[in-house]
């Protein structure tokens, strides 16, 4: 009965989406002020179907009822209560559920803190926004139905899979959701601004923030996939470069770029057309990575319901949604104006630096992502393409990209005065280069491990000089400084912390991928292994039952009298096997053991790893995203009146972000 | 800005829009590893039997009828999973040959024994040295031959019901024909 309930709630959500989108577009057309605040309670409306919907399905999982396909499919009644609550997004039906909730969600944002938009631009972007739910509930209506029942019902679920029982991918899809997702409010922005045929001072005021939002959960989405990676798929890396991956890069990029270009808008009134075109492109990308992941045109681990249907399906969505706002774009943007000039060298012209590097990253990452399929299509011929060609491509676009974001913040806008700023920063210059230098000579570490270093070095310390500047620490008594830091506005330490982020990621990267140890050997139980200066003493295997598998456990002996255990499960539900690698993690560099598979008599293959630094990756994404974060809770964004005379007297402490 | 310009989104766009239809038209499957060895003769091999007085297995075997070709290991989770997905099958009347893949011989019998046998003959490929003629992946690896030895399809991974209805079964019918 709730099953049916969901079911018909999801139907009601797609007849409102459909008059949340057509009323308000035609209020606004018209002019007609009733027809247009339609779009607020409709809004509304949608999302409150969708939570019912959504909720009928947990319930579902949760109650294990296996009359429906979707739980017989993918929960098991002796799994877990958490993964039976994420089992509802760990498929293909329930995640697009989730999908569509989150959009609503943010389509009743926007009705909900709108109040202060002009009432066309509001009402156009929530029906935009209604618009992409009618394609997507469609969608789901149509191909793939998460109530749909089975006659007879079995007697139990056939489980999910092992490798997505995991707290860290409990929580990777809804966070990477509300980024993808969070992108189309401002798509919607975006499409709506073109309608009007004008960029509002209120546009500009909305559109970071919303593109923050999104950034700060893809940012986190990511990491935390990066990082359920790295622990359970037990070899140990953190990024592969894998068709899905860059399906969540790929936005993440372009929402870095959108944030930066979202500034200038904001502050100088410059680059809308651009960033409205970034803004497209954003989400344009985000249903790309969606249409790559669910149609299998590509091989990925990560690939799942592979079904061609689906995949014309979302192509036709990703279509209609790309063609008719880029065509938009066409119509539109040649008729808006360029808005306030600047000099190259300046902060404006250091954010457009930033575009320019990160949008053709992006590129190198969609050309590395699609060539093996279009080199397919053309040759029938299957290659992959993989981490030589990133490295190749993208790490040297990181190259300049990392040094300008350490002189940026220190340039003016307008004009720019490239010579002060380097005058503050050859502190950090001098110390990058050493710190390189003295990699290269005194540990003979190869170059791009130097390079690297130096790098992070060098974005760490300019991030420092630059905040010490603006406090004039150490130029003006303690306590002068102390309070000006205290009266900093929040986003320029949103900004120091990302940036800083950045950095400490940097370190994480060049540490793990230049400075890591592996062993891969036989051993029997009390073999010593000698790893990075370390002896891990192997204890043998021992058989645990586990909830819902049954497993292997390896003991993993250091140094310190520490026991590290890793296992390899078997599910006999779902008939697969996962590893469980034990890591003792330290600031230094993490212990990464592995139980392999069992060799002749009492031996086993065992893979030992030391992942110099590797913690640094997630604790510096985790300070990226905490930034976002934290300039998000600036007081400017959470008002979002106009206050000029405000930013004259920020502007005179050196201007925030 | 040229209002040219404001055309390049658009036209790279849907650039982009026809490469990604164009496989999903063609209807391929990238999940589909095509074997090297796809119509061609299976490798020539004579591999010893697991026990004493048992036939072994050797390239002529597979010659007389379809079969299907198994390569599996008591080491492979999978391979647990299939056997009784296998023993329908040879209950159904398919004639299944089992290669052991780098195992030992008596962890082999014990794993049969335990979970069942549905191979006409076991061939013990004890370096796998056969395997890597076969051009083997990873185990299991399901090949399906033909009446006059040639190899016709080749599945990587475990024989789920899906696989077996959908493409082994008809496949080994349309042989037999």
């Amino acid at each position: 009965m709730i099953v049916e309930l969901g079911h018909l709630a999801l139907a009601a959500a797609l007849v409102v989406a459909v008059f949340q989108t057509v009323v308000p577009l035609y209020g606004a057309a018209r002019g007609d002020a009733t027809l247009m605040a339609l779009a607020r309670p409709a809004a509304m409306v949608q999302f409150a179907a969708l939570i019912l919907s959504f909720g009928a399905l947990t319930h579902a999982f949760v109650t294990s009822d296996f009359s429906v396909s979707n739980v017989v499919s993918n929960s098991h009644s002796l799994k877990p209560m958490i993964y039976k609550i994420s089992g509802v997004w760990g498929n293909h039906e329930g995640s697009m559920l989730l999908w569509v909730l989150i959009l609503a969600l943010f389509g009743a944002a926007v009705a909900a803190f709108g109040d202060n938009l002009p009432e066309s631009l509001r009402a156009r972007t929530i029906a935009i926004q209604g618009l992409i739910g009618v394609g997507f509930l469609t969608f789901i209506l149509f191909t793939s139905n998460p109530f749909e029942r089975v006659i007879p019902a079995p007697i139990d679920g056939q489980g999910l899979n092992p490798l997505l029982q995991d707290i860290g991918l409990a929580l990777h899809p809804p966070m990477l959701y509300l980024g993808y997702v969070g992108l189309s409010t401002t798509f919607s922005f975006a499409v709506a601004a073109l309608l009007e045929g004008r960029v509002d001072p209120s546009w500009a005021r909305w559109v970071r923030p919303w593109t923050l939002a999104a950034w700060v959960a893809l940012t986190a989405g990511i990491i935390l996939g990066s990082g359920w990676a790295y622990y359970e798929l037990g070899w140990g890396g953190w990024w592969f470069w894998d068709p899905v991956e860059n399906a969540s890069f790929l936005p993440w990029l372009a929402a870095t770029a959108l944030l930066h270009s979202a500034i200038v808008v904001e502050k100088r009134d410059a680059l809308k057309s651009w960033t409205i075109l970034l803004a497209l492109i954003a989400f344009a990308l985000s249903l790309l990575g969606t249409f790559l992941v669910r149609s299998g045109v590509l091989t990925s681990v990560h690939a799942f319901a592979v079904d061609p249907e689906r995949g014309m399906f979302i192509l036709v969505l990703l279509a209609i949604a790309v063609v008719g706002s880029f065509g938009l774009y066409a119509w539109r943007a040649p008729t808006m104006d360029g808005g306030g000039v600047f000099r190259p060298i300046s902060r404006e012209g250091g954010l457009v630096l930033n575009n320019l590097l990160t949008a053709t990253a992006a590129a190198t990452v969609l050309i590395g992502t699609l060539y093996p399929l279009a080199l397919e299509t053309v040759t029938g011929e299957k290659v992959s393409v993989g981490p030589p060609f990133y490295e190749a491509t993208f790490v040297p676009l990181m190259v300049p990209l990392i040094i300008a974001v350490g002189i940026g913040p220190m340039l003016a806008w307008k004009r720019g005065d490239l010579a002060g700023a380097m005058h503050n920063l050859w502190a950090a210059a001098i110390i990058a280069i050493s710190v390189g230098l003295a990699l290269a000579w005194l540990k003979g570490a190869p170059v791009g491990a130097a390079l690297g270093m130096a790098l992070a070095a060098w974005l760490a310390i300019a991030v420092l000089t630059e905040w010490a500047d603006r406090i004039r620490l150490f130029r003006v008594p303690f306590a002068n400084a102390w309070s000006r830091a205290a009266g900093l506005p929040r986003s320029a330490y949103g900004m120091s912390i990302a940036h800083l982020g950045l950095a400490v990621f940097i370190v994480g990267a060049v540490g793990e991928t230049y400075f890591s140890h592996e062993v891969v050997r036989y051993a029997s139980r009390g073999d010593r292994i000698e790893i990075a200066g370390r002896t891990v003493v192997f204890d043998g295997v021992s058989e645990r039952a586990g909830p819902n598998f049954n497993a292997q456990v390896g003991i993993f002996v250091l140094e310190n009298g520490d026991r590290l255990e890793s296992e390899r499960r078997f599910y006999p539900a779902e008939g697969q096997q996962t590893t469980e690698a034990a890591i003792r993690v330290g600031p230094a560099g993490d212990l990464y053991a592995v139980l392999g598979e069992p060799a002749d008599g009492e031996n086993w293959t065992i893979r030992i790893y030391y992942k110099t630094l590797v913690v640094w990756i997630w604790i510096g994404g985790f300070l990226m995203s905490l930034g976002g974060l934290v300039s998000l809770a600036d007081r400017r964004l959470r008002v979002g009146a106009p206050a000029p005379r405000r930013r004259v007297a920020e502007a005179a402490v050196g201007g925030d972000d | 800005m040229g209002r040219l310009f404001a055309l390049v989104p658009l036209a790279a766009a849907v650039g982009l829009l026809a490469a990604l239809a164009w496989p999903l038209f063609e209807g391929r499957n990238p999940q589909e590893l095509p074997s090297v060895l796809l119509d061609k003769p299976v490798p020539a091999f004579d591999l010893p039997a697991l026990g004493a007085g048992e036939p072994g297995l050797t390239s002529t075997d597979l010659k007389g009828k379809p079969v299907l070709l198994n390569v599996f290991a008591s080491w492979c989770a999978p391979c647990r999973a299939e056997i009784p997905r296998l023993q329908g099958l040879a209950a159904e009347g398919v004639t299944i040959y089992g290669l052991a893949y780098k195992d030992d011989p008596e962890a082999t019998r014990r794993f049969l024994d335990a979970l069942g046998n549905p191979y006409a003959r076991i061939g013990v490929d004890r370096d796998g040295r056969t395997g890597i003629e076969f051009g083997v992946y990873g185990v299991p690896e399901t090949y399906v031959i033909d009446g006059d030895g040639m190899i016709r399809h080749r599945h990587v991974g475990e024989v789920t019901d899906r696989v077996a209805d959908a493409t082994l079964v008809p496949l080994l019918k349309e042989l037999a024909k």
